[in-house]
């Protein structure tokens, strides 16, 4: 009975769903506002990846507003998981073999690297702060498997995500000041496709790269440790 | 053909979205339900995606040489799924969670055994 009942909604969504894509055609142009990041975006912020002077510059705001989110997120699962003393009934984890061991040696120092540089360039190649964030905490999440007991100072990732968040308003802030608006992009462009152009992209997405990271990195700790 | 060949990013992320539909409604494990709204997740992401492509325009990176005026698809949708990716990701942590806690004070996952959340 429950399944028919679903069955019949999933079928009116689906009928939904085909009704109104017959009416946007694949593939064809039916860009509006982005035309003018298009045409526009390189001169306006100097960032050599259009998505993300959207990203960064154009809804500044909007991502402000997801980070706000993520933080909510994150704060909320170690709170739902924060209880004191230790779990009951839960046996302790064995180590991981020896191989995952010694490749999560050799292999963090060059997950971190390659986090670091994601967000560095975000600017320039595909990738940016989000992305590079993630590649952070899956280094660490690396860490988890292969050291189940292990304990990482989760208070060193909360300071770090807290400065990031900060920095992140506090540039929004100066662009109020040097009279463009919030989260404006007041400091010179700089050449095209090196690294130290698009002003103030490559700052707010180096906060929001360790902001992310440390925030799933976090996350990642609340679910292995759960203590 | 070409009709077929178009429309099965749509059919693809249509497809996603409903499978992940009824996981949610059908399924009774906590567990399956999350995996259900994550496969809802991907299915938007794909169907943002596929919506803001343009035949023959390549992706809005401007490498190095590239001249301006290049040919782009729509960077917009991208930007948006970019963002709804990492939300997806926060929800899916807080979501598992909330599944850890019920399963710690009912000691079970099973929906239906769980007091106040039957149908």
């Amino acid at each position: 009975m429950r399944k028919a009942v679903a069955l019949l909604l999933v079928a009116a969504v689906g009928a939904a769903f085909g009704a109104i894509l017959v009416h946007i055609p694949f593939g064809e142009d039916k860009i509006g506002v982005a035309n003018h990041y298009l045409q526009n975006g390189l001169s306006e912020t100097g960032a050599a990846n259009l998505v993300t002077s959207v990203v960064v510059t154009y809804r500044g705001f909007d991502t402000l507003g997801e980070v706000t989110i993520l933080f909510i997120a994150a704060v909320g699962l170690g709170a739902l998981l924060f209880s004191e003393g230790k779990p009951r009934d839960e046996q302790p984890k064995d180590e991981a073999s020896l191989i995952v061991r010694t490749g999560t040696n050799l292999l963090f120092p060059l997950i971190l690297l390659t986090g670091v540089y994601v967000f560095i360039h975000g600017h320039l190649t595909p990738g940016g702060g989000f992305q590079g964030g993630a590649v952070i905490a899956s280094g660490y999440l690396l860490l988890y498997l292969a050291w189940p007991q292990r304990r990482v100072n989760r208070n060193r990732f909360s300071a770090v995500e807290s400065l990031c968040g900060v920095a992140f308003v506090v540039l929004g802030l100066l662009g109020i000041t040097s009279g463009m608006g919030f989260l404006a992009n007041f400091l010179p462009l700089g050449t095209r496709n090196t690294l130290l152009s698009a002003g103030l992209i490559p700052l707010i997405y180096i906060a929001i790269g360790l902001k992310v990271g440390s925030e799933l990195a976090g996350m990642v700790g609340d679910l292995m440790e759960r203590e | 053909m070409q009709g077929l060949a178009d429309s099965i990013y749509y059919i693809g992320a249509g497809g996603l979205i409903l499978i992940g539909l009824y996981m949610v409604l059908v399924k009774t494990n906590l567990i399956k339900i999350i995996l259900g709204l994550s496969f809802l997740d991907t299915g938007t992401h794909v169907l943002l995606v596929a919506i803001g492509y343009v035949r023959g325009r390549t992706a809005p990176i401007l490498s190095e040489g590239m001249p301006e005026t290049t040919a782009m698809v729509d960077p917009v949708p991208q930007a948006l799924v970019l963002t709804a990716i990492v939300i997806g990701v926060g929800v899916l942590a807080l979501a598992l969670g909330l599944s850890i806690q019920v399963y710690r004070h009912y000691g079970t996952l099973d929906v239906r055994n769980i007091r106040g959340l039957k149908w």
